[in-house]
């Protein structure tokens, strides 16, 4: 489905709770999400790419439902209408030399 | 509603460079990005160098201009900080046969007009200390550097937007049209027709499916590149990091994570199946390699790896032209894994050839109609 980005959301409000940190690990407010968003920013991958939530020692997997939800939110639709942002490799924090003994060799 | 004056296919670092770069002339352009989300080919998957050295004789003007010119700016003026540090760029080799390797690189350099030179391990170890004993010299490009690619992307997209263009995400290009003999039509998948005066075609490798609609072909390959991001460190260096055998390079990002591409020997046979996948020996391969260079990142922890496309042309240096046989149309593709250290260049470039104008730089040797056979 195409979707054209030309938008007006009006001018920016302030919310009482901007300041709440969504991404612990990268320290990433609510607020910055939602101006994100008002800046073209338009789904989980682009907000994450843009702020680094999401990017930090966790991977988002404490923040990921939350930035969704924020960024939802801010775009006037349902969380379940926007993707989840992509997990990747490895699923936890991994010393370097442990992959490169993947072989078990050493 | 759906003409404007240039149509851009494809809205990654290139394409809206392009765009951001027309509209500041005043054109109304319209960006289609096939993918629901802008930037998520080579331009959000490369490992962030914006080098010099080593580069094409062709292709090294260009990335100088930059260097010169665009990217100590670039922050300034998209408005949005997009990490760029100019410390230099280290290409690190072990062994005589990697000197040679880095000896015939910087006299090619050189002779373009690039401030580098060969150094030895002592003098390479006072830029960085942090280098393996093993390693023997370097080639050593002062003027080189590093930046984010997906802050650059996006620091295009936002800044053209807000110059008013207008970009139509999840909007897959199917067919160019000509019309009376110019190419101003474009169709997207669900049937939508969009008409301009020029289009601009930057869509990487699936850009070749676009020009096969009007008869052009470049001889250009998918080629899979993996890089892989570890946790947050302090501050160690800022240099761009290379080697002679190109078997890992990479930085420490501002944010303090090291971001380190591989190469394991199998990305040209990757399966290019619309999806980027990692094959299972990047990270370990990666991993060896970057220890053999830095023992001291051993116990640093990876959190993730990435994988993406890159349009490897046939002679490494992309197409940027207005091919005669198709009016009305510019092509930008083929930039073979070094398109992002030049994307603003590339932007200015196309830019001028899309409105007609002379080149602020010479592209003739980027010419569509210079594929000749061998024989």
């Amino acid at each position: 489905m195409s979707v054209d980005r030309t938008r007006d959301f009006g001018g920016y409000v302030p919310a009482a709770d901007d300041e709440l940190v969504i991404c612990r690990c990268e320290e990433v407010t609510k607020g910055e999400i939602r101006r994100a968003v008002r800046d073209g920013m338009f789904n989980v991958h682009e907000v994450r790419r843009f702020l680094r939530c999401g990017m930090g020692l966790c991977q988002g997997q404490t923040c990921a439902r939350l930035v969704r939800a924020v960024v939802a939110r801010e775009l006037g639709v349902p969380p379940s209408a926007l993707a989840e942002a992509t997990g990747r490799a490895p699923a936890r924090p991994t010393e370097m030399y442990v992959f490169a003994n993947e072989e078990g060799l050493a | 509603m759906n003409t404007s004056d240039v149509i851009v296919i494809g809205a990654g670092a290139i394409g809206s460079a392009t765009a951001y770069y027309l509209a500041r002339r005043g054109l109304k352009v319209t960006v289609l990005e096939k993918d629901g989300c802008v930037g998520v080919g080579g331009s959000s998957r490369n490992g962030g160098g914006v080098r010099q050295s080593g580069r094409h004789p062709a292709e090294l003007p260009l990335a100088m201009y930059g260097v010169k010119h665009m990217w100590p700016n670039l922050s300034e003026e998209l408005g949005v900080d997009v990490e760029y540090y100019q410390k230099g760029n280290l290409r690190l080799g072990k062994t005589e046969a990697h000197m040679g390797i880095l000896r015939g690189l910087t006299e090619s350099c050189v002779a373009g007009g690039l401030d580098m030179r060969l150094i030895d391990f002592k003098e390479a170890k006072e830029i960085c200390p942090y280098l393996s004993e093993e390693i023997v010299g370097a080639g050593w490009c002062p003027t080189d550097g590093h930046a984010n690619p997906m802050l650059v992307t996006l620091a295009y997209y936002r800044a053209a937007r807000q110059n008013g263009v207008r970009y139509v995400s999840g909007a897959e290009v199917t067919e160019l049209r000509k019309v009376r003999g110019r190419v101003s039509e474009v169709v997207t998948a669900n049937g939508d027709v969009y008409s301009a005066g020029r289009v601009a075609v930057t869509a990487g490798y699936d850009s070749r499916k676009i020009l096969s609609s009007v008869g052009l072909d470049v001889p250009m390959s998918p080629l899979l590149m993996e890089c892989i991001v570890t946790e947050e460190a302090p501050h160690m260096f800022w240099q761009m990091l290379g080697t002679a055998m190109a078997d890992f390079y990479g930085h420490q990002s501002k944010h303090g994570s090291f971001v380190f591409g591989g190469t394991h020997g199998y990305e040209a046979y990757a399966a290019y199946d619309g999806g980027a996948r990692g094959a299972s020996v990047a990270v370990p391969s990666t991993c060896r390699a970057i220890i053999g260079y830095f023992p001291v990142l051993r116990t640093l922890k990876v959190v993730r790896s990435w994988a993406g496309w890159l349009d490897e042309c046939v002679d490494h240096i992309p197409v940027m032209d207005n091919p005669e046989e198709t009016p009305g149309l510019t092509v930008g593709c083929g930039f073979s894994g070094h398109g992002f250290g030049i994307s603003p260049v590339v932007g200015t470039l196309l830019a001028d050839l899309v409105v007609g104008d002379a080149p602020l730089l010479d592209v003739s040797k980027f010419k569509y109609d210079r594929f000749k056979a061998k024989i």
